[in-house]
């Protein structure tokens, strides 16, 4: 099971018959095992990872540190909740540290992240103050470099 | 007055007359093109680890430059010494029972210099790595070879040691995993041959280099045979294991007399290993379990892709144990095995080494390194699947397949 997921989160395209090949296992077993882990959320979905800024789309985004004030009984979920449906908002998780919720947000301009921030996290009953950075550049991401010229250098025939 | 030279003349016979490399001519053919897909190369696909190459930064930056001592650096010996005795059970003294080498090559030109007189025989597999028989032969020595073939996995026996042993036998010379079969050699077999090597007092030099990437069964490790830790030298490195080709840097293994000979050559002709190369070694050593067994476990993987391909196409294929080579049968194609990579490299662009480089016995086969990405390894059966059907047509028969896997379900992996 393990196996099938490095492999699949390398590679979402690979078929159940590839991965079986490469684990040596039988093709519908590996189907199986794949809608399972489907039907229990442990794939949550497949996707690809883009470098945006190569297609030249205008695109900022920014982590914002939250500060929160806990309510009774839910502790800090009920506002993260409020805060991850929206659907600007990429990632919400809860930290450890000087503040509680790092947020990641992707904008199409600096003043909609702006506007976003001041109008609606920073009102939010609860949320005590934000702080946010704006990224500047992406270089590694999803366990993957954006721009790797690190290519095979070796001869092409060797003993 | 112009005499014509003949500097041919000068060079010493026993290096003229080496044939030259049957690699060398594919390099190149291969380097010429462009766009060619390569299973030819004997090295690992991926870099050395960052941690590894971090580590050799920061050494530099400390000013880590100067020679070490000739044995190299007792750090990295214990801690060879440490991954043998934990891993086989074998243990060396690093103090003088283990010397670091300028890679496995050196080591193994180290311990042949050392061992041999001028007529002594050295037992070596045949298909073997290119580099033995001319080794042999600039140390004075006189290669014979043991033939393998596919129907016995690749594995030299008890019986064939045992039948080539003459009075001029010094040295066995043995190496598995194997390049360029992929075979690996059952501890049976490994103790009939250590009881024969006893018994006709030959010793053993054990080229272990692959022996991290070993998929099926573990590892025999030929010192840790009973009766063999002082019979044997053990050569090994970090040139397969953690991807570290281009360092330069190896070690070999043994009792106190053999090292302590092969160090004498190694300090007047070498010197010392490179520091760089040793600290990063080092590093490999300390911190580099994790990173290894990620890229055992993706060769492991390719491997049976490789084999699900050759079997799809209707190579039969022996199925490698370990290293990262497969060697199909390519002989109903009627090529010889050089015609078959020739043709392969020109028409679809898909380079191969041809099993003769690596003596009579491998004619008939290819050497196909899976040390590529999946990408480049279904690119190259794309294109090889396109070659041999030009060649065999249709309802060829195809006979000898010893992959033990059984049949294509029908449309399985056709993107493949
Ligand atoms: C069987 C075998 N021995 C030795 C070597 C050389 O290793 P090193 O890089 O440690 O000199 C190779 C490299 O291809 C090999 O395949």
């Amino acid at each position: 099971m393990k196996e099938i997921l490095e492999l699949l989160q390398t590679d979402a395209r690979l078929t159940p018959g590839q991965i079986a090949v490469l684990l040596d296992r039988d093709e519908e077993e590996v189907a199986c095992k794949i809608k399972e882990m489907e039907e229990n959320k442990i794939i949550l979905g497949y996707f690809t990872l883009i470098n945006w800024d190569k297609v030249g789309e205008e695109m900022v985004s920014a982590i914002i540190e939250v500060k929160l004030s806990p309510q009774r009984e839910v502790g800090f979920d009920s506002v993260a909740e409020r805060i991850y449906r929206f659907p600007e908002v990429g990632s919400v998780r809860l930290m450890s540290g000087a503040y509680d919720l790092a947020v990641m947000i992707n904008g199409r301009t600096m003043k909609e992240v702006a506007h976003f921030v001041s109008h609606k996290l920073a009102t939010i009953e609860n949320v005590i103050s934000t702080c946010t950075h704006f990224v500047l550049k992406t270089y590694k991401y999803h366990g993957t470099i954006l721009e790797d010229n690190e290519s095979d250098r070796r001869l092409v025939v060797t003993p | 007055m112009t005499a014509t030279v003949n500097w041919q003349d000068r060079i010493n016979p026993v290096v003229r007359d080496i044939p030259p490399s049957g690699i060398r001519r594919f390099f190149d053919l291969a380097t010429e093109m462009k766009g060619v897909v390569s299973l030819g190369v004997g090295e690992p696909d991926f870099v050395t680890p960052w941690h590894i190459r971090e580590a050799c930064v920061y050494s530099l930056e400390k000013g880590y430059t100067m020679y070490t001592s000739n044995n190299g650096l007792l750090e990295l010996r214990e801690a060879i010494a440490r991954d043998l005795a934990e891993t086989y059970r074998v243990v060396y003294n690093p103090g003088n029972e283990i010397l670091i080498t300028v890679g496995v090559s050196e080591g193994l030109d180290l311990a042949l210099r050392t061992l041999l007189s001028p007529g002594d025989e050295v037992l070596i597999p045949e298909p073997s790595y290119v580099s033995y028989a001319p080794c042999i032969t600039l140390a004075g020595g006189r290669p014979v070879y043991l033939k393998t073939s596919v129907d016995n996995g690749f594995q030299v026996t008890a019986e064939m040691v045992e039948k080539a042993v003459t009075p001029a036998t010094k040295v066995l010379l043995l190496c598995y995993p194997n390049n360029p079969t992929g075979a690996t050699i059952s501890r049976k077999n490994l103790l009939e041959i250590a009881e024969v090597a006893i018994a006709r007092d030959l010793v053993v030099i054990s080229d272990e280099i692959y022996e991290k990437l070993t998929y099926i069964g573990e590892h025999t490790c030929v010192p840790s045979l009973p009766g063999m830790r002082d019979r044997t030298i053990l050569l090994n490195g970090f040139s397969k294991s953690h991807a570290m080709t281009g360092w330069r840097v190896g070690y070999a293994a043994g009792n106190p007399d053999f090292i302590a000979a092969m160090r004498k050559i190694h300090q007047y002709t070498m010197l010392c290993a490179p520091i760089t190369a040793q600290m990063a070694a080092l590093e490999a050593l300390k911190n580099g379990k994790s990173q290894m067994k990620k890229m055992v476990e993706q060769y492991s993987r390719r491997r049976r892709l490789v084999l699900h391909a050759f079997r799809e196409m209707g190579l039969p294929c022996f199925e490698p144990g370990g290293a990262f080579y497969a060697f199909p049968e390519i002989r109903q194609t009627g090529l010889s095995s050089e015609e078959f990579a020739e043709q392969l490299l020109k028409e679809v662009k898909v380079a191969v080494v041809p099993g003769s480089a690596f003596g009579q016995q491998g004619e008939g086969h290819i050497r196909c390194s899976y040390a590529a990405s999946i990408d480049d390894l279904n690119e190259a059966f794309k294109r090889m699947k396109l070659f041999l059907k030009r060649r065999m047509g249709r309802g060829i028969v195809l006979k000898g397949s010893f992959v033990k896997t059984g049949p294509v379900p029908e449309g399985k992996l056709q993107s493949l």
